[in-house]
């Protein structure tokens, strides 16, 4: 078990050095282009040449890279080209806010997905029909409009909710769940539609193995079989159903800050980029990789652990 | 996938003949399907509008008429009303379809040649390129696309065509996964080794083969593809990150989004065009996947028609034969009876389809009973039914099972007090029959306590003592293990311990040595056989193997085709069978024992 978790960080790790490394060669390999958009339009041949050299952009590509991660492994992403605000920081007050929102939307996915995933499993019936409408609805509407329906609906005919904008929580703990109660529901629908759907599958397919039918033969009753064996046997293929929608809600976010002006890691991706703020977007970029990766772990070590034959190894 | 895999199998002259009947076929059955048809109506209708967008926008695309800034819907000349700089919402949408459908032809064009490329190569060649594509595959999918499409923008400039054909690399490993484990299991059907035993070249046989084999798959995910890509062009239009001076979806939806107060009716037109285009898209791959890779399976039926069936079934049984009349128990007659017993599964096409058409059984305490035919006779159907544990979507016609007089068929409560208490199961395949998740001990201790409660020390001395006479030496050892740890022998001993545990009258025995080795089938039998005899067991014993019966039962049933059409003492049967059917079994049985000896 030890080996292949090791194993499997080491991969990890060699996954982190080729993604940065291959955004890092797409994101500076445009030099004059980068320094072009900092000085503006209007700028010299001249003046750009010179910006190239100050920045770093002049050297080797795998030069400026291993520059960029020897800072990085000390906790120094660099500058933002722009207003010289040190990325860390940049990213130590956005990643919160991202992080709260994915997080919180992920428990509540996990509670509402088994059970309603297990409910149109065993049930079948109207439950199970409802639920395989409503999934489609839910992944053929994108998050981001599923958002723009909620301001409409519940922010400006209703107005119930403050329809965008931040509370931190050091301000106010209830303003700061106000102010995530729309922009979670909206990542909500979609994540349950398409996790519901994969718990309903992963527990349909328990039922049907032999074990199951034994079981029961053996007079132990339904609720029983299902509370403990089905759902011990579906938790597997759960979790990874769980850590896929980790990371569609790591993309969906990007939107949903967009919609509700939450000031995160995606909005500071997005508005870093439309001004080719290098810097900052690879700082953004690795931050999402290194989410993703831990989740990834994650999932793999609580796989392990459900699984007494990789336990046991 | 079914329909390529079929059509690559026959010769190659017939193939061209039917595939084209086929993709006709497939088209008109697709038009048919009401799911698909409108899906594909309306996918046209854009598509039309898209095209003759000059001729039906009234407005040019970026033509403003400063009196209808944020005009609301219905303002004259304005159906939709018109946005924060006084364009048109209606012509804004018509001249976005444009982008949108380019949109989605990047994507699709550039992630099908790429992935289906590496999927073809990965799965024909496997190897060191398989390796590499397969990990590149992994990676790129772990991530969230946006945010590297967003990270891209510093390459890709406010350029939509740009990000999406960036977006088409990002969403081609999907492709590339899909078509890799289709040619991985075509790669190694008889008709692939075929040609190249003949010496077709490898870009003859992908182009003839593999590729017909790839083509459904294909083409059910490119309609999902679609959907993404108008969900991504809309998405990063809205962002910002698309031209401001051009005309979609997702930028009408942006600039009306920053204009919500002023006009929030602006919102609903693009969000309601994107929604309904994302959701025919994915309609339409679904009914894609039901017409091309429909199966024959059965499935579960929604109650309303359950009861239909059921009623409709019950009418026609009126009219059967009367089963025969139940023995006396007291009388030294039948512990267990199952009278007329029927038992259906409901046909993809609609109706069911009966597999055992009014069976009686009669079981007396101590006897061992042999039911007896060939797969698929509905012999296993017949001893789920006296348990109970039919799997859900099949449907008992009619009959009764009765327990001491009891009908079980008729009182679920009745039922669930029986099983596992007084009559036990013994499955056909140990290993499966197994919850690989919880220990051996755990399994049996729960089982035996749901149908003997008892303090638990007393339950798991009752288990070790029958662990051990079941020939498991080490009984506490093995009550630690899981199932992966044990034998299949062993797995089987333990299911047998599991079904006497709760000191049960009546054994069902489904095929139980069917999936062990030689040695360990007699063995088992050997068990079963002094478990009855001390025990006073009863036992119906399902199997295919005429040797076990002969080794083991007193009575026997043949069954053929969901009918009993022999019972007699075992004696009689082997000396004298009145059947034509089964003397058939036994001579083509014994010519097996033959080849077996002669080998």
């Amino acid at each position: 078990m030890w080996l292949s978790l090791a194993k499997n960080l080491l991969r990890s790790l060699a996954v982190l050095l080729v993604v940065t490394f291959a955004t890092f060669s797409l994101m500076f390999g445009n030099g004059p282009g980068i320094a072009k958009a900092v000085l503006g339009l209007s700028a010299t041949p001249e003046a750009v040449q010179a910006e190239v050299v100050k920045l770093g952009l002049d050297r080797p590509l795998v030069v400026q890279y291993v520059d960029w991660l020897g800072h990085a492994v000390r906790g120094d992403l660099g500058r933002s080209f722009y207003t010289g605000e040190s990325v860390s920081s940049a990213l130590a007050n956005r990643v919160p806010v991202t992080l709260a929102l994915i997080v919180i939307a992920l428990l509540l996915t996990a509670v509402f997905s088994v059970i309603l995933g297990v409910t149109a499993a065993v049930r079948g019936g109207w439950v199970d029909r409802t639920l395989q409408i409503v999934s489609v609805l839910g992944t053929a509407v994108p998050a981001f409009i599923i958002a723009i329906a909620l301001v409409f609906i519940l922010a400006i005919r209703w107005k119930v909710f403050p329809a965008t904008g931040y509370v931190s929580p050091d301000v106010s703990l209830v303003g700061w769940a106000a102010s995530l109660v729309l922009p979670v529901t909206a990542l909500l629908i979609g994540a349950v539609a398409g996790a519901a759907q994969q718990f309903r599958t992963s527990v349909l397919d328990t039922l049907s193995r032999d074990y199951v039918r034994t079981l029961r033969a053996r007079g132990i009753s339904e609720r029983e079989v299902i509370l403990r064996n089905v759902l011990r046997n579906s938790a597997a293929p759960g979790l990874t159903a769980l850590s896929l929608t980790m990371i569609a809600l790591l993309g969906g976010a990007v939107f949903i800050e967009q919609v509700f002006a939450l000031p995160g890691m995606g909005q500071l991706a997005n508005a870093s980029a439309q001004i080719n703020d290098v810097p900052m977007v690879m700082g953004t970029v690795l931050v999402t990789i290194v989410i993703v990766l831990v989740v990834n772990f994650l999932g793999d070590v609580g796989i392990t652990l459900l699984n007494p034959k990789a336990r046991k190894r | 996938m079914s329909i390529g895999l079929e059509i690559t199998e026959a010769d190659d002259k017939v193939a061209v003949g039917t595939t084209q009947l086929r993709s006709r076929s497939v088209f008109a059955l697709l038009l048919r399907n009401p799911q698909a048809g409108i899906c594909l109506a309306y996918l046209a209708l854009v598509v039309l509008v898209a095209v003759l967008a000059p001729l039906l926008a009234p407005w040019g695309p970026q033509e403003t008429d400063l009196p209808a800034t944020n005009a609301p819907p219905l303002t004259p000349g304005h159906p939709l009303g018109g946005d924060s700089a006084g364009l048109d919402i209606l012509s804004r949408l018509i001249w976005g379809a444009r982008q949108s459908i380019t949109a989605v032809l990047i994507v699709v064009v550039v992630s099908v040649v790429l992935g289906v490329t590496a999927g073809l190569i990965a799965g024909f060649y496997r190897g060191r390129f398989e390796a590499v594509a397969s990990f590149v595959s992994d990676v790129i999918m772990s991530l969230p696309g946006i945010v590297l499409l967003i990270a891209l923008y510093a390459l890709t400039g406010p350029n939509i065509s740009a990000a999406m054909a960036v977006f088409g690399v990002i969403i081609a490993p999907s492709y590339y996964r899909l078509v890799r484990s289709v040619v991985i299991g075509v790669r190694n059907e008889l008709y692939v080794d075929a040609a190249r035993v003949v010496g077709l070249p490898d870009w003859r046989i992908v182009g003839r083969h593999v590729l017909w084999a790839v083509r459904a798959p294909v083409v059910i995910h490119s309609s999902f593809i679609m959907a993404a890509g108008i969900s991504i062009e809309a998405g990063i239009s809205f962002l910002g990150l698309g031209n401001p001076t051009n005309s979609s979806w997702g930028i009408v939806l942006q600039r009306s989004f920053s204009s919500i107060y002023n006009n929030p009716w602006g919102v609903v037109w693009p969000a309601l065009v994107t929604c309904l285009t994302i959701l025919a898209l994915i309609l339409l791959g679904n009914a894609l996947s039901d017409v091309l890779q429909s199966s024959a399976r059965s499935k579960v039926l929604p109650p309303r028609r359950r009861r239909a069936e059921l009623a409709a079934a019950r009418r026609s049984l009126l009219t059967d034969v009367e089963p025969a009349p139940v023995p006396d128990e007291t009388e030294g007659g039948a512990l267990l009876s199952v009278r007329g017993i029927r038992i259906a599964y409901p046909r993809s096409e609609g109706g069911v389809n009966e597999v055992v058409h009014g069976v009686d059984l009669d079981l007396r305490r101590g006897e061992i009973h042999g039911l007896v035919g060939e797969s698929g006779s509905g012999k296993s159907q017949i001893a789920f039914s006296v348990l109970g544990i039919l799997p859900r979507e099949a449907l008992v016609l009619g009959g009764r099972v009765l327990l001491a007089g009891e009908d079980l068929l008729a009182d679920e409560d009745a039922m669930r007090a029986a099983r596992g208490r007084r009559i036990a199961y013994v499955p056909q395949e140990p290993m499966s029959n197994l919850d690989p998740s919880f220990t051996i001990g755990s399994q049996l201790s729960r089982g035996l306590l749901a149908a003997r409660p008892m303090p638990k020390p007393q339950a798991r001395q009752v288990l070790t003592d029958l662990l051990l006479r079941v020939g498991i030496t080490d009984p506490d050892r093995v009550m630690a293990l899981y199932p992966h740890e044990i034998s299949g022998g062993m797995a089987q001993r333990v299911l047998i311990c599991g079904a006497v545990a709760s000191d049960p009258d009546i054994i069902v025995a489904d095929e139980p040595t069917t999936a062990l080795d030689v040695t360990v089938q007699a063995e088992v039998l050997e068990l079963l056989r002094e478990l009855s005899e001390e025990r006073g067991l009863a036992m119906i014993l399902v199997t295919h193997n005429l040797g076990v019966v002969a080794d083991l039962c007193h009575t026997v049933s043949v069954m053929k085709e969901g009918l009993i059409v022999e019972r007699a003492d075992v004696e009689t049967i082997f000396a004298s069978p009145r059947e034509a059917y089964t003397q058939e079994l036994l001579s083509s049985s014994r010519s097996v024992e033959l080849m077996e000896i002669a080998s």
